[in-house]
């Protein structure tokens, strides 16, 4: 049993084009949506999908592995983490997945540079100036290519040759009609400022009244954000992003609370979005994950694989977990201390993205991640 | 004034005020603030002490007896943001009383920047301040980021970098926000007696080892690996902060060292030599760290990186191969002498180009519009925070070591123009009775007033409307 592989082949990974008989390159217009929300900071993927299967977990984290036995067991592997109810409902009722032991191409443990990949796409830190996000817009018939960050500004993977617009909701009062036309005029001889000014009128006008409202936790966020995506006009491709996983020190109360808002998010995004939630296709990854053993302080340091996670009303493959699970005794650490990476990023989201828009696998993936073969 | 004159004012500074003479040598003026830069704060003397911040953050804490009940984490018996240390009951009194406290330094640094004749060295208070970032996100740092910025960065900007990199690294506030304060030797003395007593393993946290080395030195894919890293947190070890917590280390550590100060504690200092980046330090105590921090800070991998920031933050996101070629060699041959570096960088032609290549940050833009229109103070405390908050800038507040961007990118989003355009209505409301913004413009701007913006500044419904046309313009928003 120590030994064990675990690996389920049934998931995502492992599709080609056969599966995709008859799929052409540009899909007609369609209603899908999808989110990406990225965990900035390197979230634990072991305590978030804890292989609780697994004895060297326990021999590994001790005190804290036992914890991870208040969560929900999804199968006899993983048991998810007891913050995250509602991701466990709908794991039940197939509308969630997981993958592990998953990372980008980046085997550092600089956040900054492996943000900048994951979000790139690219092999290399500052390598390029725009994100899979961004290139995956240009593959979606051009009515449906509506981007949104939900930020002050659009974040690199959602950057590209198709402006995205970027939305972040404000307690001050709203500027004057009229110095908004000025403004247009006052921009138009300005490249950079004309096609940011137009894009944040257009999305200041569809946020409404709910704007002005403070945005606080995660049920308040998904609430402000399906409205951002329904009705005709709404928002396709968005990103979000989630702060606070670097949890160097006192990770247990520090991890509950940040999963518990990211459970709430995802949770509120299915009842608001409504009847779009079939539509949907939420993606929910991290830069890296965090050592396998616990640092002098509580917490984990900087890692290498972690979790992946996908949400939605008609996924495919829903309630199952994708591992090619390595294992977890010291010969089996990536460096002598990490989670070892057995499934690409790269490929998770481009398998992902391709089916969810009925994109050709092959060429989307090419397109996303050109760096990645 | 001259087109240099402007770029002087704008793009080495924080902005040009109404009163700027018209008769200053632009090169003199900025070189001449390296010597007459004063560090100490005309209105600091309000900010509390250190021990003061630590009482505030110790009092609200759980007796030592009733956190063994609340919680049993080895880390407990160390300082740090650890919520579940604080009395529930009392937590929203404790973040309220720090929070107040922050909101004073604010203001003292606004008040600064905004009042300031040596506003080129207020600005590179800035930037170093967000080199060596904290973030307030953690609680203990809340109180303590003023502090930081006040008595680490600005009385060390002027001389070497290698003493700069000490004050920040070992200041109170960095130690607790990269988890320094907490970590501990596996094989110090301390250690072994607990875990002989407690059966508790104390051991390392290597965040600000790491950040040092990619963040604030030598940067990231250069010189060093994961066991560099990892030896540089063993002699980091030692470094930690009195007085901000009940527990029985910290009244051992209280002999020794004031509330709130950083101290060198031995007894949690690993012992033995350690092997950084090829070079063997066989050092005692304090004196390793010391030496490591020393060998890195003029290390040509720290020079370039710290030529590359510099250069992204005067110049252009991607500035021009020569300039930091010119900067990195006065970082090397220097040692990291920093007014030879800010030298280096007036006298270099890059720096002089008319075409303004930078898009301000929010906080640039804030100041430079409160210069411009010769705001003295704001009208209430609080308004400060709050505006750097809304448009994505919140001071002392990056959410991550590596501190604000310097990218346009990262500035120049729609909802971050929409709140600047919000704001510049607010602020441009309150001045339009004494200015005309017809007048100003040309002032502040010289020759890099464009005929649109003129134009539309001539053009605009009121004074007030003409003003937030002028902070809006595009010629405004860079620098």
């Amino acid at each position: 049993m120590l030994n064990r592989r675990y690996f389920v082949t049934s998931g995502v990974l492992g599709l080609g084009v056969a599966a995709f008989p008859g799929v052409g390159w540009a899909a007609p217009g369609t209603n899908k949506k999808f989110v990406f929300i990225i965990q900035r900071g390197a979230a634990d993927g072991l305590a978030t999908l804890a292989p609780t299967g697994d004895p060297d977990f326990l021999r590994a984290r001790g005190d804290l592995a036992a914890d991870a036995a208040a969560g929900v067991k999804l199968d006899n592997m993983f048991t998810l983490h007891p913050a995250m109810a509602e991701s466990a409902k709908l794991f039940a009722q197939k509308q969630a997945s997981f993958s592990h032991a998953i990372a980008s191409g980046y085997r550092e443990r600089s956040h900054f540079d492996a943000q900048n990949i994951l979000e790139s796409g690219g092999d290399r830190p500052y390598a390029r100036d725009d994100g899979w996000l961004g290139r995956l817009l240009s593959l979606l018939p051009r009515d449906d290519a509506k981007g949104l960050a939900v930020a002050p500004a659009v974040p690199l993977a959602l950057r590209g040759p198709i402006a995205a617009n970027s939305y972040a909701p404000s307690r001050m009062p709203d500027a004057n009609s009229d110095i908004m036309a000025r403004l247009t005029n006052l921009y138009a001889e300005d490249a950079q400022l004309s096609a940011l000014w137009s894009g944040a009128q257009a999305t200041e006008a569809m946020a409404g009244a709910a704007a002005d409202q403070g945005v606080k936790g995660g049920k308040a966020l998904g609430q402000m954000v399906a409205g951002l995506m329904n009705g005709p006009n709404g928002a396709r491709v968005v990103m979000l992003e989630a702060n606070g996983w670097d949890t160097h020190f006192q990770q247990k109360g520090r991890l509950n609370a940040a999963l518990g808002q990211l459970d709430a998010l995802i949770g509120s995004l299915r009842d608001t979005l409504g009847s779009e939630w079939n539509n949907t296709l939420i993606m929910v990854a991290t830069e890296f994950g965090r050592t396998v053993a616990f640092n002098g302080t509580g917490g984990t340091d900087h890692g290498t694989a972690s979790a992946a996670m996908l949400f939605g009303g008609s996924l495919a493959n829903g309630g199952k977990i994708v591992a090619d699970w390595p294992g977890l005794k010291a010969s089996q650490l990536y460096e002598g201390r990490d989670l070892k990476p057995t499934t690409r990023f790269e490929q998770f989201a481009s398998d992902a993205l391709a089916r969810h828009f009925g994109l050709d696998p092959i060429r989307t993936k090419r397109a996303l991640f050109p760096d990645f073969t | 004034m001259t087109t240099n004159a402007a770029i002087a004012r704008n793009r080495f500074g924080l902005g040009a005020r109404p009163s700027a003479s018209a008769t200053d040598s632009p090169t003199d003026w900025l070189k001449s603030q390296i010597g007459k830069y004063d560090p100490a704060l005309s209105n600091s003397a309000s900010q509390p002490s250190r021990a003061s911040i630590a009482a505030s953050f110790r009092d609200y804490q759980l007796d030592p007896k009733d956190r063994q009940v609340a919680g049993k984490d080895a880390a407990a018996i160390m300082p740090g943001d650890n919520m579940s240390q604080i009395d529930p009951a009392k937590i929203e009194k404790v973040v309220n009383t720090l929070r107040v406290q922050y909101i004073a330094a604010v203001d003292t640094r606004i008040d600064a920047a905004i009042s300031s004749d040596t506003d080129f060295a207020e600005r590179l208070v800035h930037f170093w301040s967000n080199h060596f970032a904290v973030s307030i996100d953690k609680l203990p740092v809340l109180a303590l980021a003023g502090d930081y910025e006040f008595t680490a960065i600005r009385p060390h900007i002027m001389g070497k970098f290698s003493d700069l990199l000490f004050a920040a690294v070992t200041h109170p506030a960095m130690l607790l926000y990269l988890d320094q304060a907490q970590s501990i030797g596996p094989n110090s003395p301390l250690a072994a007696q607990v875990a002989a007593r407690r059966n508790r393993k104390l051991g390392l946290n290597e965040n600000l080892a790491r950040e040092i080395l990619e963040l604030h030195t030598l940067g990231a894919r250069t010189v060093y690996d994961q066991n560099d890293v990892t030896e540089f947190a063993r002699a980091l070890t030692g470094f930690t902060v009195g007085g901000m917590s009940k527990g029985p280390v910290q009244r051992l550590m209280a002999q020794n060292g004031k509330d709130g100060d950083s101290q060198f504690f031995a007894a949690i200092h690993e012992p033995g030599d350690r092997l950084v980046i090829g070079r063997r330090y066989s050092q005692k105590s304090e004196a390793q760290a010391r030496a490591i921090l020393s060998d890195i800070a003029t290390h040509p991998a720290t020079a370039k990186h710290i030529a590359t920031k510099i250069a992204q933050h005067f110049a252009a996101d991607v500035p021009p191969s020569s300039l930091v070629a010119r900067l990195e060699k006065s970082f090397l041959e220097s040692g990291g002498d920093l007014p030879k570096l800010y030298r280096t960088l007036i006298e270099s032609p890059e720096m002089w180009l008319a075409k303004q290549a930078k898009f301000k940050s929010p906080w640039d833009w804030v100041i430079s519009s409160l210069r411009a229109l010769n705001v003295r103070e704001l009208p209430n405390n609080r308004q400060g925070a709050n505006m750097l908050a809304q448009m994505g800038q919140p001071i002392w507040k990056p959410g991550s070591p590596a501190g604000f961007s310097d990218m346009t990118e990262n500035w120049a989003g729609g909802a971050a123009l929409m709140r600047r355009v919000e704001i510049a209505s607010r602020i441009a409301e309150r001045s339009a009775n004494r200015v005309d913004a017809r007048a100003l413009a040309p002032r502040i701007l010289s020759t890099q007033l464009g005929a649109l913006t003129a134009e539309s500044i001539a053009r605009a419904e009121s004074p007030s409307q003409g003003l937030a046309l002028f902070l809006l313009s595009p010629e405004f928003l860079r620098r």
